[in-house]
């Protein structure tokens, strides 16, 4: 029973609510890391780790803290794990450290984070929270992935670095900032269409 | 547990408590990971400065070199193959590119023709600007500047009357990165003139060490 409201928690956050297909939280990073699938699937799998850790820690600790200093709480939190992943990143995978650069520190300000903290974790027990924190950032990641690899597709024929069609036909659009609008833009219509039917 | 009520004291020590825990985690992660990031770092600036010179076997540490008008001087590295002084690298950057700094090695020989370049650090527009890392080494059009001369060639786009073509819809990261190199030809001759080691010439080189 227990595992399989797990499940149901996790996929929650990877369809149902998917944070950005459907709650449409996190744009900032979400538009601008995506422009090719890699920097997408990178940003999403270190958000997904903070994410869940946050998401555990503040389910330990809800009962002690005090309503009042709450949110300066789960920021303090949340910084700390963003920063360890930095530190982890630049030390162990610095390829992907340089790509994403500033975007890495701001994941704490990313709402989907402090968002479920609050909404979710600060609320349920440890293990629930842990799936929550796993499906949403599931979620998270696959839709950075889905879009990162739709503008890399377009804007220079290339998917993970591999070549599918040749780049004088991309349309470089797709690689700057409005082509990541129109493409979120076109996404979640689909998805939405995808979850309806 | 019922959860601890909003008084001072509570909130006090509550959030004096979980902030001295996440310094603590930071703390020991940072000792942890502060040697990997040095190292990571070293490893890829010792891997551009392999890439752009001709065949050395022996490097001098590092020389600062800071010109008229700069705030941040340039690293370069010298090389020598036995005795002879084979070329140096320079670590250049330019601050005028589309988004960030851009940070380039390059690589001269003795005579100061540029043998190769690498960029290790840019923010340019993804597609665009991006294509520095080889547009400028690829043997096109006139587009590859190794094995140019910044003293002879006019290193600087067609557009602005120079003979290097600019990376198609990314004349300003052109500009910039071709900034980078002749910066750092001018740290090249300006640290040959001061040690006087290499006859600024274009001609036969000595080395007197």
């Amino acid at each position: 029973m227990s595992q399989n409201s797990g499940m149901k928690t996790m996929l929650n956050g990877i369809i149902k609510e998917n944070p950005v297909f459907v709650l449409l939280l996190g744009m900032c990073p979400t538009l601008g890391t995506t422009s090719s699938a890699l920097n997408g699937l990178g940003m999403g799998l270190a958000t997904t780790f903070v994410l869940i850790s946050a998401n555990v820690v503040v389910s330990l600790l809800k009962n002690i803290i005090p309503d009042k200093v709450r949110i300066p709480a789960f920021i303090v939190v949340i910084a700390t794990f963003v920063t360890l992943v930095e530190m982890i990143m630049q030390a162990y995978v610095p390829a992907l450290y340089d790509s994403l650069g500033l975007f890495i520190p701001l994941i704490v300000v990313n709402c989907i984070v402090l968002g479920r903290a609050e909404a979710f974790a600060a609320k349920n027990s440890v293990g629930k929270s842990f799936f929550d924190g796993l499906g949403m950032g599931l979620g998270f990641t696959m839709a950075l992935t889905i879009l990162g690899t739709t503008r890399e597709l377009l804007g220079t024929g290339k998917v993970f670095s591999l070549t599918i069609f040749p780049e004088n036909y991309g349309m470089l659009l797709f690689v700057l900032a409005p082509g990541a609008f129109i493409a979120l833009a076109y996404l979640i219509a689909i998805f939405n269409k995808l979850k309806k039917a | 547990m019922a959860k601890l009520e909003s008084t001072f004291k509570n909130m006090v020590l509550v959030l004096t408590g979980i902030t001295i825990f996440a310094a603590v985690a930071l703390g020991s992660v940072y000792s942890l990971t502060k040697e990997p990031i040095a190292a990571s770092k070293k490893a890829k600036q010792e891997n551009a400065i392999k890439e752009v010179l001709p065949e050395y076997d022996r490097l001098e540490a590092e020389e600062l070199i800071t010109l008229d008008g700069f705030e941040t001087p340039f690293a370069l590295y010298k090389a020598y193959k036995g005795d002879t002084f084979v070329g140096a690298a320079v670590q250049s950057y330019s601050g005028n590119g589309f988004s960030g700094e851009i940070k380039v090695m390059v690589g001269f020989d003795a005579e100061g023709s540029i043998v190769n370049y690498s960029v290790l650090e840019q923010k340019e527009t993804p597609g665009l600007g991006t294509k520095m890392g080889d547009w400028f080494k690829t043997e096109k059009a006139n587009q590859d500047i190794r094995g140019k001369h910044p003293e002879t060639n006019n290193l600087t786009v067609s557009k602005d009357g120079g003979e290097v073509d600019a990376i198609t819809a990314a004349t300003i990261s052109s500009r910039a990165f071709l900034e980078t190199i002749r910066y750092a030809y001018s740290a090249y001759s300006q640290s040959n003139t001061t040690s006087n080691e290499v006859a600024l010439s274009t001609d036969s080189v000595t080395v007197n060490q």
